[in-house]
């Protein structure tokens, strides 16, 4: 009911929108194609998870959605941006100020206090530190860890740590979430756990969410999950389009 | 972000104390033992100073051969009697002329004896160099002209010989021959070179000649100007005297030198400014190495968080940020190890200006010199592992192990 809004008639804009992107890694005979032309786009509030065997090309693709690595040919503009474009310092303020990173294995801090990797991005954007503090706690707040913030993530356990990172990657606000196999090193129940913290952030904060991951129950909780086999998109399919 | 990077800075020194310290110690070396150089060099300058001009402004001293430098000096031909007697007579504005000749000597007094310089001169030498007498009496002209076997003694042969006793009229064993002693010095202790003034024995110069050194030589003319007489002038005036008599044409060099206050000075800083010198470059070479320290140590750094710089630079920090924050973590490290250094060169001069009697003089430009200089290796060795960091593929870095 929030993202299915494509009834006011107007056209949207797609936020990611790649058109026949290819990566090709090395050179003559070495030459590897992990991309062999995937065109994709992603709108506003979707919640899109990315499934397929490892080296099907998805983790490529994630890593030019987050504007880390450039497409060898092909387009991929974020919110218009043709990213192909920009240099490296361009793509670390695109990053900085439009996407959030939630990342395998959480890449937290070590030693370093639960608010404090929380606040890690919003340094790099110049908040000052009494905002920064504020920002950070609601963000701690909403991934449900109130009380926790003097922690170090040697101190909290494996789904505490996601959701620190979880925060971490919330707390500028981003357009886009990338999410890489957000719950690969968690059991079953925080799993759950995680999986419905990244539902409510997509339908009550209206964060457009793209996630990679290998299980389908995990994938069940995306409203459109897309396939990748041998650098291709093999299948696409919308689904709770009206949960 | 120059104070976040500081605090993390701060933070990773804290976290690896150990480590931290470690690397910094060449630097805390280095810094140290160039403060500490210049520090001490510059005390013995101060002293060597302050106790040439206690000799008196109006000193120069005559000697045979050339000086051409700290330390350096060829040897000539001694002067003689006559030269320091025409010295006397054709220059005018002379207050005192005092020539001496000197030998090592040992002096025996019953069971004890004691190795000492002893010094044939007439009486102008109590003149021109202040030395005044405590007890008894110095030579008279007679007993200059005939050569009697009289001496003056120092304190420092005093207290060797005679114990607290009273040495007047006594005689003692000086090589070969016996002496009376007819008078002591006042006490002036050490001198320029750390040399005992007050060990010392004097008789008259004919005596010495013909008992000791057994030759008509003169080593040294001492030379007092009179006051508002200008050294300069008497200085070439003897100059040129000299020349006639050690008959010079005027295509040789001097082989002689005539050495006033300043020169003397100059020659004695000079030696110490050679010294100070080459310890420093030791030094600054410790310094250097203390720079390689921190950049193996900032490489190693770097490798073990690449996984955290993967994630900065994810995040959206800046190439510039991350080289930012290696950086100022080199020159927090350099700079902690320069203060460290600082305090513990003060520390170390104070005590060892005073265990060698020399003045402690605070150098604040060379201590300011080692702070910033400790802080250059911070930067110079900290950039390219900082550049490094900076570099790193984002992908790549999240993915080390």
């Amino acid at each position: 009911m929030i993202n299915g809004t494509n009834s006011n008639g107007t056209e949207r804009q797609p936020i990611i929108e790649l058109s026949g992107v290819r990566k090709v890694y090395g050179s003559g005979t070495a030459a590897m194609e992990a991309l062999r032309g995937v065109d994709l786009r992603i709108y506003p509030g979707e919640f899109v998870a990315v499934m397929g065997p490892s080296g099907s090309g998805k983790s490529t693709c994630m890593n030019i959605v987050g504007c880390l690595d450039t497409p060898t040919s092909g387009a991929y503009r974020f919110c218009g941006v043709e990213v192909g474009d920009l240099t490296r310092n361009q793509r670390a303020l695109l990053r900085r100020h439009y996407l959030g990173f939630v990342f395998q294995g959480y890449n937290l801090l070590n030693r370093t206090s639960a608010l404090e990797n929380i606040e890690l991005p919003l340094i790099y954007r110049g908040v000052t530190v009494r905002s920064r503090h504020q920002q950070a706690r609601q963000a701690m707040e909403v991934v449900g860890l109130t009380g926790w913030q003097h922690h170090t993530p040697g101190e909290l356990s494996g789904g505490q740590q996601q959701r620190v990172a979880i925060a971490r990657a919330i707390v500028t606000q981003p357009l886009v979430l990338l999410a890489d196999e957000p719950t690969g090193n968690l059991d079953s129940a925080r799993s759950i756990e995680i999986m419905e913290l990244l539902t409510s952030l997509n339908e009550n904060q209206g964060i457009t969410i793209v996630m990679v991951t290998h299980e389908p129950d995990m994938a069940e909780y995306a409203t459109r999950t897309v396939h990748f086999k041998d650098g291709l998109i093999s299948t696409d399919h919308s689904h709770k389009e009206n949960a | 972000m120059l104070g976040n990077a500081l605090l993390l800075a701060l933070r990773e020194l804290r976290r690896n104390v150990m480590r931290s310290f470690l690397t910094m110690l060449g630097i805390i070396i280095g810094v140290a033992a160039v403060i500490i150089l210049v520090t001490l060099g510059g005390g013995a300058t101060k002293q060597v100073t302050e106790q040439i001009s206690s000799l008196g402004s109006n000193l120069m001293m005559v000697v045979p051969g050339k000086r051409m430098g700290p330390g350096q000096g060829s040897s000539s031909a001694p002067f003689k009697l006559a030269d320091a007697e025409a010295i006397e007579r054709e220059i005018s504005g002379l207050r005192a002329v005092a020539p001496a000749s000197s030998a090592m000597v040992t002096a025996v007094l019953g069971n004890e004896n004691w190795s000492s310089t002893v010094t044939g001169t007439t009486a102008s030498y109590f003149d021109v160099l202040n030395r005044r007498i405590q007890e008894g009496r110095i030579f008279s002209q007679s007993e200059a002209r005939s050569g009697v076997s009289v001496c003056i003694i120092g304190e420092t042969i005093r207290n060797k010989l005679f114990g607290g006793q009273d040495p007047i009229g006594n005689k003692i064993r000086l090589g070969n021959i016996s002496c009376e002693v007819i008078g002591l010095l006042a006490e002036k202790g050490q001198n320029t070179m750390g040399q005992d003034q007050d060990d010392i024995v004097i008789m008259p110069l004919r005596t010495f000649q013909r008992r000791i050194a057994g030759n008509e030589d003169i080593s040294l003319i001492q030379v007092s100007v009179k006051d508002g007489i200008s050294t300069d002038k008497a200085k070439v005036d003897i100059g040129r005297l000299m020349r006639v008599r050690r008959h010079l044409s005027a295509s040789e060099d001097d082989n002689f030198s005539v050495m006033d206050l300043k020169e003397i000075s100059t020659m004695l800083s000079g030696t110490t400014k050679v010294l100070t010198g080459l310890l420093g470059a030791v030094a600054a070479v410790s310094l250097l190495v203390g720079g390689i320290g921190i950049m193996n140590i900032m490489l190693v750094s770097v490798t073990e968080r690449t996984r955290e710089i993967g994630t900065r630079l994810a995040i959206g920090a800046l190439e510039r940020e991350v080289l930012l924050q290696f950086l100022v973590e080199a020159v927090v490290l350099s700079c902690s190890g320069g203060l460290i250094g600082i305090v513990l060169a003060l520390t170390v001069s104070l005590g060892l200006s005073s265990l060698l009697q020399i003045p402690f003089v605070f150098n604040a430009p060379i201590v300011v010199v080692g702070f910033v200089f400790s802080g250059a290796i911070g930067v110079v060795f900290g950039y390219f592992p900082a550049r490094k960091a900076a570099q790193l593929d984002p992908i790549e870095a999240l993915r080390h192990e």
